[in-house]
């Protein structure tokens, strides 16, 4: 920005030299930001703990909350470990593989981002219900889906299905395949292959992957209120929760749950942040 | 475009495949299609159960345009607002190197990972009975919450990321180069924006646009909290969904949700454009 420029005796038309606009910009910027995010923010802690810390830990430790938000933990966390494995999976294949309808598997893996969450919600009921032909052939062959944990956790992996996708998809396009080749070369197994020299390289991005996977899962509330059947202790989940404590007039409880959610938000973004600037220092010294 | 026409003549050589390969392929399809592609297959199915006449009857009642129309005027107006705010975000992030912007630049994804319902919960906090704002609002005689003022903060907040996150990757590729050669031109700041750095990230911006857009279409959890559902009035096409979920009146819910998925789709389609030219 401040290079010297022969063909220009004084630097007059850098973007220095306009500082009301540039100064305009930046405090928009700035203020939009600060009353879209930070006042609105800081409005939920102020309601959580404007009545202390005791009256916020009756709140966290309410039976209900408590199981809400381990139902919650326990069904992000089995949907991030399978969205990893088949994410990756779906990279590999779409970057790897020649096949026809590659173009079309890779559109997609946008779906979910398009589909609105409480019409995948919908959808998933449709299919799976107890009342639908392949929702009553499970159910008497014993699994329950919908209004069950299991059915949390279809909907989220389908709901946070690209992350991990995305999030590898770019890391083995900028990995070569020689060194791939040059193992196969020498006799190792493709798995071997896979094991040794693909995986530790995109790594990092399966983790960022499975962050942004965790945390998208974690707040998810439009397709589970439909699939869920939101039984407290059983089948409500933390941002559920946040909602009934909104409908029954709790504002505090309300807030006192979404204070942990966004602590939890705020310590993944942070992951990944440090994922995504630890990830850059290798390719400096390359 | 160009990285996957890379990827794919790297893949090219070995022409014949292995049987891992086929497993690993079918494998990834069958996932994506069961996961994906099932659910949208039944939703047509429902839909269509009582037939084509009920699918339309149930499409066109009142409640059920109002809360489209509401839906699409939500939409387009907070792509609007983020595509303003958002160029302006992304320009002072890439371009003006000021204390605090790694600070700045975290708090933009807050939306992405905060929970819509949490997001409404603020908008209560903020303009519901006793909420700091609210004796401002009530001054001017607005009605944020249980009103579209509210509604429209809510679409705003949840899709606030898209336009800055993917106009900023290609305003840091594209340099100052350019603009500089402009400003030697003796072009005005405006002049080098519109003619200068607009038409290079037009495809990025557009793709942010339409996800922003799409993002806005589908807003339930923020909007249920927010609207208080007043039907005709504060009820879009998700809360419709919802409340006729509610009701049991399940055709007139499957049919709505296969519009607005028909329409994230037409979004969808045009979102792949988009990111090809990028």
């Amino acid at each position: 920005m401040s290079q010297t420029n022969m063909y220009l005796p004084q630097p007059a038309a850098d973007s220095r030299s306009l500082p009301w606009g540039r100064w305009g910009l930046r405090v928009s910027a700035v203020s939009y930001l600060g009353i879209m995010i930070v006042l609105p923010v800081s409005a939920i802690l102020q309601s959580a703990l404007r009545d202390g810390p005791a009256a916020f830990w009756t709140e966290i430790t309410d039976p209900v909350a408590f199981a809400a938000l381990k139902l919650t933990l326990g069904t992000a966390a089995a949907a991030t470990l399978i969205n990893a494995i088949m994410g990756t999976l779906t990279a590999y294949v779409l970057v790897r593989c020649e096949f026809r309808g590659r173009q079309l598997l890779n559109a997609l893996v946008d779906m979910p981002f398009a589909m609105p969450t409480l019409v995948t919600g919908v959808m998933l009921v449709v299919l799976y219900g107890p009342q639908r032909a392949l929702g009553a052939l499970l159910e008497s062959n014993g699994v329950k889906l919908i209004f069950a944990p299991p059915g949390i956790i279809l909907a989220l992996l389908l709901v946070t299905y690209p992350f991990v996708v995305r999030a590898v998809q770019p890391a083995l396009m900028e990995l070569e395949t020689n060194q791939e080749e040059a193992a196969l070369t020498i006799g190792a197994g493709r798995w071997v292959a896979f094991y040794r020299i693909v995986l530790p390289t995109i790594a990092p991005a399966i983790v960022t992957g499975s962050l942004l996977n965790f945390g998208r899962a974690i707040g998810e509330f439009g397709a589970i209120i439909v699939v869920a059947g939101n039984i407290p202790g059983r089948t409500l989940t933390a941002a559920v929760h946040v909602f009934g404590q909104i409908e029954s007039q709790n504002q505090r409880g309300a807030a006192a749950m979404s204070i942990l959610l966004l602590a939890l938000s705020f310590a993944l973004l942070l992951a990944v942040d440090w994922m995504q600037h630890r990830k850059k220092v290798p390719d400096v010294e390359v | 475009m160009s990285k996957s026409e890379k990827a794919s003549s790297a893949a090219s050589p070995r022409v014949r495949r292995s049987r891992g390969e086929r497993v690993l392929i079918g494998a990834a399809v069958v996932y994506a299609a069961a996961l994906l592609l099932g659910p949208l297959i039944a939703a047509v199915w429902g839909s269509l159960s009582e037939g084509l006449a009920a699918f339309v009857r149930e499409i066109t009642t009142r409640d059920a345009i109002t809360a489209l129309r509401l839906t699409v005027i939500l939409a387009a107006a907070a792509t609007a607002i983020n595509t303003v705010f958002g160029l302006c975000i992304a320009w002072v992030l890439v371009r003006d190197k000021f204390q605090g912007r790694r600070i700045v630049n975290g708090l933009v994804d807050l939306p992405f990972a905060v929970s819509p319902v949490i997001a409404g919960l603020m908008l209560i906090l903020l303009f519901g009975r006793g909420g700091w704002l609210t004796s401002i609002t009530d001054s001017m005689g607005v009605k944020v919450v249980f009103a579209t003022p509210g509604m429209l903060l809510a679409t705003v907040f949840v899709t606030l990321p898209f336009v800055i996150r993917e106009v900023m990757p290609v305003l840091e590729q594209i340099g100052t180069a350019q603009e500089s050669a402009a400003y030697t031109l003796g072009a005005s700041s405006w002049q080098a924006f519109w003619h200068v750095t607009l038409p290079s990230i037009r495809w990025g911006l557009l793709y942010g646009v339409s996800l922003t857009f799409a993002r806005a279409l589908g807003e339930f959890g923020a909007l249920l909290v927010v609207s208080g559902g007043i039907s005709g009035l504060t009820e879009t096409s998700t809360l419709f969904i919802f409340r006729s979920l509610d009701d049991r009146n399940y055709v007139a819910a499957y049919a709505t949700a296969l519009v607005l998925a028909f329409l994230s789709f037409s979004v969808l389609i045009l979102m792949e454009f988009f990111k090809s030219r990028r």
